[in-house]
């Protein structure tokens, strides 16, 4: 017996592809080598809540209706995500990293992907522990400018402080975590000092090329939403955008193996996914 | 552009299981009864906290007679290998190996069963075996209803014998109307048969047999 989709699956995977070849060549937004599973959950979840019946259908509304676009782009570029996600991360960062940060004049930081900003706070807040952040610069990128506005504020929701605020003992915090935020009705704001080194800027990891070299690259859980050929190429972005000895971090489900420049780093810690560029 | 086709589409079988409360009981016994020459990839979401440590993956290794692990993203999916879906991600199944998200809790879960079904009914097909265990909630039924649809195997452990009976209730509701379960059984009768469709699917043999 042969295992096969269904018809009515293939059909579906042909009308995708032909929305994203759609959206590609009438709004230049490249989602052609976003990985499919996810990608088609979203889009089909898209589908339902525009209430029409086809992808197809879905196609005609994107590309005559550039507000159902923006509803696109939104739901394509939102990544969950929660402050010191995965604590030890944080906690090797600073029993690793933050003493060859000591040694540099200037420290550049790139949150590649930076999403709502949840990983730039809760960096800023350790180096601020660590008595780095003034000289730090951060480099805070997103492909989606509604996403990076957010990032921007510093708003996140009160109901989730306290899986932060858990996060952030975990993760070896050394004080009270609610100084760093003012708490108003049903959400919060982050210490302006916590982006007062930062940046945030769009940047397309797809179709934009590197802007700078870096001490620090952050890419946790942003390329499992890719590819692998389209990891490959970011990879090599990544990899031309760090300095010598620079430090690179990805998710801790993540992983460099059949990476071409898996040999140009040298692991950090593999467990919590630190590499260091040696080569 | 996808390399080599259109569709996301995989041949060959694999095996989905779902487990939320009194999962791990479960599962400690179906994988000690999975014969040695199980030849199919078995792919289990357990419910678990998102911060819970690392333990989960260890502990059921020692249970099981086939070589069980946490798939890393884009990691091939190999037949005769257990994977564990890892915390606070999603694991989806397509046609060139896994991927993981982070998106949000689908039935309040990540690792949702939903996710891990939906996406290896869409890939594989009628090469799918789902099996719903004990739990105590609705996750994985809307999954293995869609396992149905697109022509693959559904298994539940019957409720009776569930630690848990609400999950794998549900997901008999859920496939009622599409035809029905193929397999309701107790623990015991649920490795042996899977050892039985992996050998059949294996083999590329038809499922009317």
């Amino acid at each position: 017996m042969s295992a096969s989709q269904p018809q009515s699956v293939q059909l579906e995977d042909i009308e995708i592809q032909l929305l994203l070849e759609a959206v590609f060549l009438y709004y230049g937004f490249d989602f052609r080598d976003y990985s499919q599973a996810s990608l088609k959950r979203r889009i089909l979840e898209r589908v339902r809540a525009e209430g029409v019946q086809t992808v197809s259908a879905f196609q005609d509304r994107v590309l005559h209706e550039e507000a159902c676009l923006q509803r696109l782009l939104l739901a394509l570029s939102i990544q969950v995500t929660s402050m010191f996600r995965d604590p030890s991360f944080y906690q090797t960062f600073r029993r690793q990293v933050v003493p060859l940060l000591r040694t540099y004049p200037t420290v550049r930081i790139w949150h590649a992907g930076c999403s709502t900003g949840e990983e730039v706070y809760s960096m800023a807040i350790l180096l601020q522990e660590e008595n780095l952040y003034h000289k730090c610069r951060v480099y805070a990128t997103d492909m989606s400018a509604d996403v990076l506005r957010k990032a921007r504020e510093g708003i996140f929701t009160l109901s989730a402080m306290q899986e932060y605020t858990a996060n952030y003992l975990r993760a070896g915090g050394t004080r009270e975590f609610s100084d760093y935020y003012t708490a108003h009705y049903d959400h919060v704001i982050f210490q302006p000092s916590l982006r007062a080194n930062a940046v945030f800027s769009e940047h397309n990891l797809v179709t934009d090329g590197s802007f700078n070299e870096f001490h620090v690259i952050l890419c946790r859980n942003v390329m499992i939403y890719f590819n692998k050929a389209l990891q490959q190429r970011v990879h090599k972005l990544i990899y031309e955008s760090l300095v010598m000895f620079g430090i690179f971090g990805i998710g801790n489900k993540e992983s460099l193996r059949f990476t071409p420049f898996e040999d140009g780093y040298d692991a950090l810690d593999q467990h919590d996914r630190l590499y260091r560029k040696v080569r | 552009m996808m390399a080599g086709g259109m569709t996301n589409s995989a041949d060959g079988g694999i095996v989905c299981v779902g487990a939320s409360a009194g999962g791990l009981a479960a599962l400690e016994l179906l994988l000690a009864a999975l014969n040695d020459d199980f030849a199919l990839p078995l792919v289990i979401v357990q419910h678990r906290g998102r911060t819970a440590g690392d333990g989960l993956c260890e502990y059921l290794q020692k249970y099981s007679r086939r070589p069980l692990d946490e798939p890393e993203d884009k990691e091939e999916i190999a037949p005769g290998r257990v994977y564990l879906a890892p915390r606070d991600y999603h694991l989806l199944i397509e046609r060139d190996g896994f991927a993981l998200s982070t998106g949000a809790l689908i039935n309040f879960a990540r690792p949702s069963i939903d996710a891990l079904f939906e996406s290896a009914a869409d890939c594989y097909g009628a090469g799918v075996v789902g099996v719903v265990l004990t739990g105590a909630n609705h996750d994985g039924a809307r999954g293995l209803a869609r396992i149905k649809e697109c022509g693959g195997r559904v298994i539940v452990q019957d409720p009776a014998s569930a630690a848990s009976p609400s999950m794998p209730t549900a997901a008999l509701a859920a496939i009622a109307t599409g035809g029905g379960v193929d397999h309701v059984l107790p623990l015991s009768g649920i490795a042996p048969l899977l050892s039985q469709l992996a050998r059949r699917l294996s083999k590329g043999a038809s499922y009317g047999m």
